[in-house]
């Protein structure tokens, strides 16, 4: 047993951060999210040229077949970094999803599409992650009609998997007749959240296969929970990181400000808060894939716990930098609206602490 | 990250569950480690070292049960214990801070000496650190130990000397050096508690109780080789304590244990018959509460990991204290909220003070925020956190007027 990360993780994580701080200066990063699409073909590509599109499908689908716990560092990096990619949904919740529910056709004909980075899903619950919004959609004898909003990975997505309310799923072409998607703009402008209206339209399939398809669209939650758990444990270590740097440089009465207690108490109370979330996050990615009587509840505890630590962290490192912190121009801002996206998508932390109670069995669901 | 067990592993969870079914019946109350062990402690405490369910990985020699050093070992026996509501043995100052001080600086004499009859709860120790005059500034203690024809003469007085009023001996920071700096004339001695001298005065806390003490030292004999490392290295044997001090402090399995405990009081039906646990704005106090406690928990597990693999864990290792001891009270918080009107009922006194729920949580509400200050306040946590933990510059010193220290 070791509780910990391996060499090639470490590696893993340092290659990817090296990529993502040599792409994206606040310049870029600005320029990018200028849009509000989440996406840049370029920045994709690169991604894809590191291994991000494959990471989680087999390799015999043409992925690297890595683990949760992979996919966790990877989204913490990107959470550092702001980046402007589809990620949570695209990369780890729709290969989830064909893991839980799809057929073994349905795998072969997607996993490899997903892994080469030209599908890319766009994915959304219709009441059973918390989300809010309208959700209500129907299936008849095989078409698709209804609303559902909020699908995550939204932005120049070629697909969307929409969960209907008995957990089974349909994967919808984003040109199909019948579909018209809203493209949200969201507070997070790196990231975009899609509407669907649809007039009975034709899935190209349906993830039905598993025996429970609501537990098997829990597990898809699940996973996205992490995911967003660790985007924020990034974004919030990225400002806590650029506190701590602003302190150290910042004078004021003739001291660096960080000498006095006042500001260093702040960044000792951020790292307090932050530094336990690293492990519980490295945690819940790993019950994912090991531990699947606790999966759930962890899930939902770190994505509730990383929700209520990421706020303060927010706060705290944007006080740090005093008039700074509250300009545009040191683009702080982008990290403080990652957190704030996070915190809501997939259920706030009321609800993911719900969901761990039922998980639990304290309470009937 | 691998936390699957081994077939090793899986028989030892087993083997302690079982352990834990047998013999629950004869375990003492968890908690407590505010008094002298009785009877029944001790006896616990036997069973436990004789299963090696206690200083496991403590060599024989020194009276532990001598299994190699196993992370998952150690994991899997706090869990199950904590997870019971089940008493893991002693955590005292002496189990806690000093055997793990002797084992890393101790002479080989030392540790055969001491380590055995401290573990077994045969002799308690209290800790001789913080005097009226230096309290977060414990460097400048001025308790003075002058040698004299083979021993060191103590003169002078500790404060905050917890269970000193029944313990045997004594682990004490005092100036042995004058004429060096501060922090380079201090040395770390061992004293008998009955020496001639030495006079313990009881000091009643907010609790009503009389845990701390302040310690007197008149013309106090103690041979030169009670001491733990040399003449001047005080200071940094001090700091080992500290550091072992503040991982007690901040004890993940100690707020599971709580937790626990609060979560089986809020499933008992109430007067309308109705369970806490089943009022979400009560559920969801404590799930809150939960979340951070798995969260100190699995830092717990990493940090244990990296001590294994002998990594500095930094950082990680320097917020544990502060964490574990802010989230302890509002654990303690919560329980004194679900007890509600009917936890106002306060006998602390006598040995079956801590018998009582609502007495002992309201001690552990009371003391908790002495923890909070003890071993490093909260604020000097902060600093540390800030200065070694993220490199933020010290307070510059302040100008100290003429006459003063």
């Amino acid at each position: 047993m070791r509780f910990g990360l391996t060499e090639d993780q470490g590696l893993f994580d340092r290659s990817l951060r090296a990529f993502l701080s040599d792409r994206l200066s606040l310049e870029t990063l600005r320029r990018l999210a200028e849009p509000g699409t989440g996406f840049d073909a370029d920045l994709w590509r690169g991604l894809g040229g590191i291994g991000l599109h494959g990471l989680l499908v087999p390799e015999e689908h043409g992925g690297s077949g890595l683990s949760m716990l992979d996919a966790a560092l990877a989204a913490e990096a990107l959470g550092y970094y702001a980046a402007p990619a589809p990620f949570a949904a695209a990369l780890v919740m729709a290969v989830q999803a064909f893991h839980s529910a799809g057929d073994a056709g349905q795998q072969n004909e997607w996993l490899p599409r997903i892994a080469a980075g030209e599908v890319r899903i766009s994915l959304g619950f219709a009441g059973l992650a918390g989300q809010t919004g309208r959700a209500a959609l129907r299936l008849d004898g095989g078409r698709l009609s209804g609303a559902l909003d909020g699908l995550m990975d939204g932005g120049e997505a070629t697909h969307f998997l929409a969960y209907l309310p008995d957990g089974r799923a349909a994967l919808l072409e984003a040109g199909s007749v019948g579909t018209t998607v809203t493209l949200r703009r969201s507070v997070d402008r790196t990231r975009a959240l899609a509407d669907l209206d649809l007039a009975g339209v034709a899935p190209v399939a349906l993830l039905q296969s598993s025996n429970d398809p609501l537990a098997a669209a829990r597990r898809v939650c699940d996973a996205g929970r992490v995911m967003l758990a660790a985007d924020t444990l990034g974004a919030a270590r990225n400002m806590l990181d650029r506190a701590v740097a602003y302190a150290n440089e910042r004078v004021q009465f003739g001291r660096v400000i960080g000498s006095f207690q006042g500001v260093k108490y702040m960044c000792a109370d951020m790292a307090t808060m932050l530094e336990p979330c690293r492990a519980m996050v490295w945690y819940a990615a790993y019950a994912q894939d090991a531990l699947p009587e606790e999966a759930s509840a962890v899930a939902a505890h770190a994505k509730a716990h990383l929700a209520e630590v990421g706020r303060e962290v927010a706060r705290l490192a944007t006080e740090v930098h005093g008039g700074m912190g509250f300009t545009d121009l040191l683009g702080l801002h982008y990290q403080f609206k990652r957190i704030t996206f996070d915190r809501q998508v997939l259920g706030g932390p009321e609800r993911c602490r719900h969901d761990a109670a039922v998980a639990q069995g304290w309470i009937a669901a | 990250m691998d936390l699957t067990l081994t077939e090793k592993h899986r028989a030892l969870r087993d083997e302690v569950l079982a352990f834990i079914e047998k013999y629950r019946g004869v375990a003492p109350s968890p908690g407590g480690g505010r008094k002298r062990p009785d009877a029944k402690v001790l006896e616990w405490q036997k069973l436990l070292l004789e299963h090696g369910y206690f200083a496991r990985s403590i060599a024989r020699e020194y009276g532990g049960f001598g299994a190699p050093q196993d992370l998952i070992e150690q994991a899997i026996i706090a869990d199950a214990f904590s997870r019971a509501g089940v008493s893991p043995g002693i955590h005292n100052q002496g189990i806690s801070m000093l055997v793990p001080t002797l084992l890393e600086v101790g002479t080989e004499e030392q540790k055969r000496r001491w380590v055995g009859p401290t573990i077994r709860g045969d002799i308690i120790w209290c800790q001789g650190y913080s005097e009226p005059g230096s309290g977060s500034d414990l460097a400048a203690a001025k308790t003075r130990a002058a040698v004299d024809d083979g021993h060191f003469v103590i003169n002078g007085q500790k404060i905050w000397t917890s269970s000193a009023h029944y313990a045997d001996m004594m682990f004490l920071l005092c100036r042995t050096e004058p004429e060096q700096s501060k922090h380079a004339g201090l040395s770390y001695l061992l004293v008998p508690m009955n020496t001639p001298g030495i006079e313990v005065r009881p000091l009643r806390t907010m609790t009503g109780r009389a845990e701390f003490n302040e310690t007197f030292f008149t013309d106090v004999r103690v041979p030169v080789d009670q001491i733990v490392m040399s003449r001047g290295q005080g200071w940094h044997v001090a700091n080992i304590t500290l550091k072992y001090e503040r991982l007690l402090l901040g004890d993940p399995n100690k707020l599971q244990q709580r937790l626990e405990a609060i979560r089986r009081m809020m499933t008992q039906p109430g007067p309308d018959g109705s369970r806490l646990l089943d009022r979400a704005e009560w559920r969801d106090r404590l799930l809150q509460l939960q979340g951070e406690v798995m969260a100190g928990r699995h830092h717990n597990l990493r940090l244990l990991s990296e001590q294994a693999e002998g990594v500095d864990s930094g950082l990680g290792r320097l917020i544990v204290k502060y964490h574990g001891t802010m989230l302890g009270h509002r654990l303690a918080s919560l329980a004194l909220d679900v007890l509600g009107s009917a936890g106002l009922h306060y006998e602390p006194q006598g040995e079956t003070g801590e018998d009582d729920t609502a007495t002992t949580w309201q001690i552990d509400y009371m003391y908790d925020i002495g923890l909070i200050i003890g071993g490093g306040s909260s604020n000097i946590q902060k600093n540390i956190i800030g200065e070694r933990g993220l490199g933020l510059p010290r307070e510059p010193k302040a100008a100290v007027p003429a006459g003063g220290n």
